[in-house]
């Protein structure tokens, strides 16, 4: 495989191969009750504990749309630029297993409450517009527990019911890093929203990925294969990477590719055939009867739309801006919400270069060791803001503030106490640091003859010897500046 | 001393208001009824005791607020009720029990009725006859060995058989109308959406809705005006003001426009039902009413699109009935697959099996555009006849089925014939409006007839002042002899 000017492509025996990729990314919606009864989402509660007469389908029982989820769709489909439809229907999916209960899924078929739409991506080689084909509403499933029992399979209900945003992108990611782009963008962006909270661990993102390849050049598309319900990025990836390599194998030993659902397996790193396209469920989709067409308020979008935050992309022109940003720089600090206001907070006070990088740097590296989130960080933006003060001020050096930062991190302590206890502060009166750099020239008379005839390089040793006496708290900008005179 | 169990429901219950009789008393000679009417089969679950108990608490702290004070009412085992077994008359749901109550029946219960027993009916009220029970077919009282219609056969048998003061049905394709038709009592199929289907065993989503049976067509506005109310629990159910049928009722019909479809007179139809059309014209016109001949030119179509569109919506909703939560659980299969198969082969009778299969065959891909979205397209039409009509009638009326009832087994293997039943009762559900069937004479057998009469949505209030009109004018005079305590 080559990854030539940023082009992703498979090289097989007979040349290089482009591959084409579609996702249906499963976005669990951030409400407190189901989309069809008033059952609670919470999640890790113990199995069928969050279940009503509706989410087991009972007999008699009725679905009722809860509204919230209608909105929070509706934001989304705002969020993603695109057409939001006031007028939508659901309908029945009708297939049988044993954690569907009701033997139909309520979903959206011809008549999606959102329609096209598109979402940017930052790419290391630039920007890529990425089209959506649609976003629907539909109820998730419950759960087959099959590995408590040889003989039995368990069913939990709990997550039957629970409201989901089917999010379809149109064919036109083209490489694994532009996958791991999209869906991030997305959670993003839905997550500035508060529409999906985003947590691939408790599955509440997850992507079914359609992938086919095309000789590069060609503009016919391939046939696909979709690899279903996989839960992180870094699968999605490798199961892109493997399957297209596989079908480029295939193609060029001759055969053809079997339009199919297959499954990644995540210990083998490879993705088996699940079932084939004659093997495929009709799921015999018609409009539920027991729910009208959703006809939206007239006046509800455009409410809506007034009231969405401000979101990722024009947060980024905004910090590019207002705070001279790179780009780069941007991108990182507004891909999170919480992020982007933790670094809003700390530049109320404290310089804006300085504060970009301590949380680029060091911040998110402390941030990642201990696997937590900026809101679960130790430090918080008040604190970093006076750290970064306290260098600006010169009340200590960059190399004292370093130290600070790793007291910091572990017990979230206030910066300037922290100078204080340790002593850190920066001597920065002339005459005491005179006085310690005279005695060092007295008591060092030869070196200062060797540097005078020309060894330059003594000239870190006087001021290693400074630091040292001053237990590292001499401005190193001030000794330079008298030591250069003194030895002048 | 007179027999309570021969009143109208309005004479009882005027009989408890003046405390002239306790409801204890009233519940007595019922459940006395119920125990010697075992051979009629119109029972599926009997709640003697618990009526018994019921009618002791509503003496003891009599309550006279609600429309039906003290009164005890059988109503189809297709209604879900609290903590009493619901089995929609099939194997499939034998010892269910739910936990909660349907709306319909919650509303008659706050207005001081309670249950007396679970009637029989079709299975998942698929029927036209009462022959598809499992727990066995139901015979008509008027006559031995005879059909009392369907699906709501055990309500119609046992009003008839003055087993319950009254009772409610629901209705799909006729199985309010024509059970009534054939018992000689009235039956009214609501508005779309007037009646909460929330608690209701589903049929078909989009045309099943819950209805009044009764001996009179004051008792039908009465239990109507019970049953009805918004139900937030029903997506489709509609939110206005509850009307009071019951005080509005009048017998002034004066200036009414009455239509009469020329596609309801179909070939080979008894002599005697084209006569008796012509007497309720002639009880209309009387009482000031014109009658304006008109067309509903899609009728022909209304029967091949309702058995696309019912069952194609029954194979969906029957789906949860898989052995997996609750019902019937067959013992054997190997795998997942296997126990749906067994169960579902085990469970099902066949008149279920053969609507789930057309229903899961008209959505099928390759078949849903020729037969579901074509059959909307139809119902639409039909739908749109009906609304043309009514800018120049105030109601239609009709014969409520070509035939009187039948002999037990007679149409049982030949389903074409059956589905026939319901050639004049198919087209309102279709179009979601209301329809009622009032008895109004007697086939050349001596066995009861009934005219319909269809009206605008929300237009009850309409029906019933003219099936007030058509019952006071037959003057009829149920005799039943009551072979079957013999």
């Amino acid at each position: 495989m080559s990854k030539d000017n940023s082009k992703y492509l498979v090289e097989g025996r007979t040349g290089k191969w482009e591959v084409v990729i579609g996702l249906e990314v499963h976005a669990q919606v951030s409400s407190n009750s189901k989309l069809f009864s008033g059952s609670s989402t919470k999640f890790g509660a113990e199995p069928n504990t969050q279940v009503s007469l509706v989410d087991s389908a009972f007999p008699g029982m009725l679905p009722v749309i809860n509204e919230f989820c209608v909105q929070q769709a509706i934001k989304t489909g705002l969020g993603l630029n695109a057409k939001i439809n006031s007028y939508s229907v659901f309908d029945r999916k009708n297939y049988f297993y044993a954690d569907l209960p009701q033997g139909y899924q309520i979903s959206q078929y011809k008549n999606p409450i959102v329609g096209e739409g598109e979402v940017n991506l930052d790419l290391l080689s630039g920007s890529k517009k990425v089209g959506i084909e649609r976003l629907h509403l539909e109820q998730d499933a419950g759960k087959s527990i099959h590995d408590l029992d040889p003989s039995n399979t368990f069913v939990d209900l709990n997550r039957s019911g629970v409201a989901l945003m089917e999010i379809v992108s149109k064919p036109e990611l083209s490489s694994p890093e532009e996958v791991n782009a999209y869906v991030k963008k997305l959670r993003s962006i839905m997550r500035y929203l508060g529409t999906c909270d985003g947590n691939m661990q408790e599955g509440s993102l997850r992507a079914d990925v359609n992938v086919s390849v095309r000789k590069e050049g060609e503009k016919s598309l391939g046939t696909r294969c979709e690899i279903k319900n996989v839960n992180s990025i870094k699968f999605m990836q490798m199961a892109i990477d493997y399957e297209a390599k596989r079908q480029v194998d295939l193609l060029e030993s001759g055969e053809s590719i079997n339009q199919e659902t297959r499954l990644f397996d995540i210990k083998k790193n490879e993705t088996r055939s699940m079932r084939s396209k004659e093997d495929a469920h009709d799921y015999r989709y018609f409009p539920d009867p027991d729910l009208l067409p959703l006809n939206l308020e007239k006046g509800l979008i455009e409410k809506i739309k007034k009231e969405l935050p401000e979101l990722p992309d024009q947060k980024k022109v905004r910090f590019i801006k207002d705070y001279s940003l790179s780009p780069y720089e941007a991108n990182v600090l507004v891909s999170e919400k919480e992020v982007a206001a933790y670094f809003e907070e700390v530049i109320i006070s404290a310089d804006k270069k300085l504060a970009t990088n301590w949380i680029i740097g060091d911040l998110f590296a402390s941030l990642n060791e201990k696997n937590i989130s900026i809101s679960e960080s130790p430090i918080k933006a008040k604190q970093m803001a006076n750290l970064i003060n306290s260098i600006s001020s010169g009340l200590i050096s960059g190399r004292a503030a370093k130290e600070v930062f790793e007291i910091m991190k572990e017990t979230g302590g206030d910066p300037v106490k922290i100078i204080d206890e340790k002593g850190l502060k920066q001597k920065s009166d002339p005459k005491e640091l005179e006085t310690i750099i005279d005695k060092i020239l007295a008591d060092n008379k030869e070196k200062v003859d060797q540097y005078k005839s020309g060894k330059d390089k003594l000239f870190g040793f006087f001021v290693g010897q400074v630091m040292k006496i001053s237990e590292g708290t001499a401005n190193p900008q001030l000794v330079n500046d008298i030591l250069k005179k003194k030895l002048k | 001393m007179t027999d309570l169990t021969k009143n109208s429901l309005n004479e009882n219950v005027n009989l408890i208001r003046q405390k002239k009789i306790k409801s204890e008393e009233l519940t007595l000679a019922f459940v006395e009824n119920i125990k010697k009417g075992k051979k009629l089969n119109s029972f599926i679950t009997e709640c003697n005791d618990a009526a018994i108990a019921s009618a002791k608490n509503f003496d003891k702290k009599p309550n006279f607020d609600g429309l039906l004070p003290g009164i005890p009412i059988a109503v189809k085992d297709l209604f879900c009720t609290n903590a009493v077994k619901t089995t929609a008359a099939s194997k499939m749901l034998e010892n269910f029990v739910p936990t909660y109550e349907s709306t319909v029946t919650g509303n008659l219960w706050s207005e001081g009725a309670f249950l007396l027993g679970k009637l029989n009916c079709d299975e998942y009220a698929m029927g036209s006859s009462n022959e598809t029970s499992f727990f066995g077919n139901v015979i008509n009282p008027i006559k031995e060995n005879t059909v009392p219609g369907g699906s709501s056969g055990g309500s119609a048998s046992a009003l008839a058989a003055d087993l319950t003061p009254a009772t409610i049905g629901t209705d799909t394709g006729g199985s309010i109308r024509q059970p009534a038709s054939f018992t000689g009592t009235v039956g009214l199929k609501p508005t779309y959406g007037l009646c909460s289907r929330w608690g209701i065993v589903a049929f078909a989503s989009s045309l099943d809705q819950a209805g009044p049976m009764t001996k009179t067509v004051s008792d039908c506005a009465l239990m109507l005006e019970a049953m009805v109310g918004f139900d937030p629990k029903d997506s489709t159910s509609i939110n206005k003001k509850k009307e009071n049928y019951s005080k509005n009722l009048s017998q002034n019909i004066k200036g009414l426009k009455i239509g009469i479809p020329k596609e309801y007179r179909v070939d080979g139809m008894p002599k005697e039902i084209d006569d008796l059309w012509e007497k309720g014209k002639k009880f209309l016109k009387e009482e000031g009413a014109e009658i304006i001949d008109i067309s509903l030119p899609h009728t022909e179509y209304a029967l091949p699109t309702y058995y696309i569109v019912a069952p194609a919506e029954a194979s969906s909703n029957l789906a949860r009935y898989d052995g997996v939560k609750y019902g019937y659980r067959s013992s054997k299969g190997a795998n997942l697959i296997e126990m749906y198969e067994h169960t579902r082969s085990e469970a099902f009778g066949d008149e279920v099996k053969r609507r789930i299969l057309i229903g899961t065959y008209v959505l099928s891909s390759g078949y849903y555009d020729a037969y579901y979205l074509k059959a909307q397209k139809v119902r639409q039409l039909i739908k749109n006849d009906f609304d043309s009509a009514f800018n120049n009638v105030d109601a239609i009326l009709t014969p409520s089925t070509p035939s009187a009832t039948f002999k037990i087994g007679e149409k049982k293997d030949d389903p074409i014939s059956m589905y026939l039943n319901d050639i004049f009762t198919v087209p309102t559900n279709l179009a979601g409006i209301p329809a009622m069937s009032v008895p109004a004479g007697y086939d050349k057998n001596n066995l009861p007839l009934g005219l319909q009469l269809i009206g605008k949505p929300l237009g009850e209030q309409t029906l019933l002042n003219i099936a007030y009109v058509i019952e006071s004018k037959s003057n009829l005079k149920q005799n039943i002899s009551k072979w079957w305590e013999k």
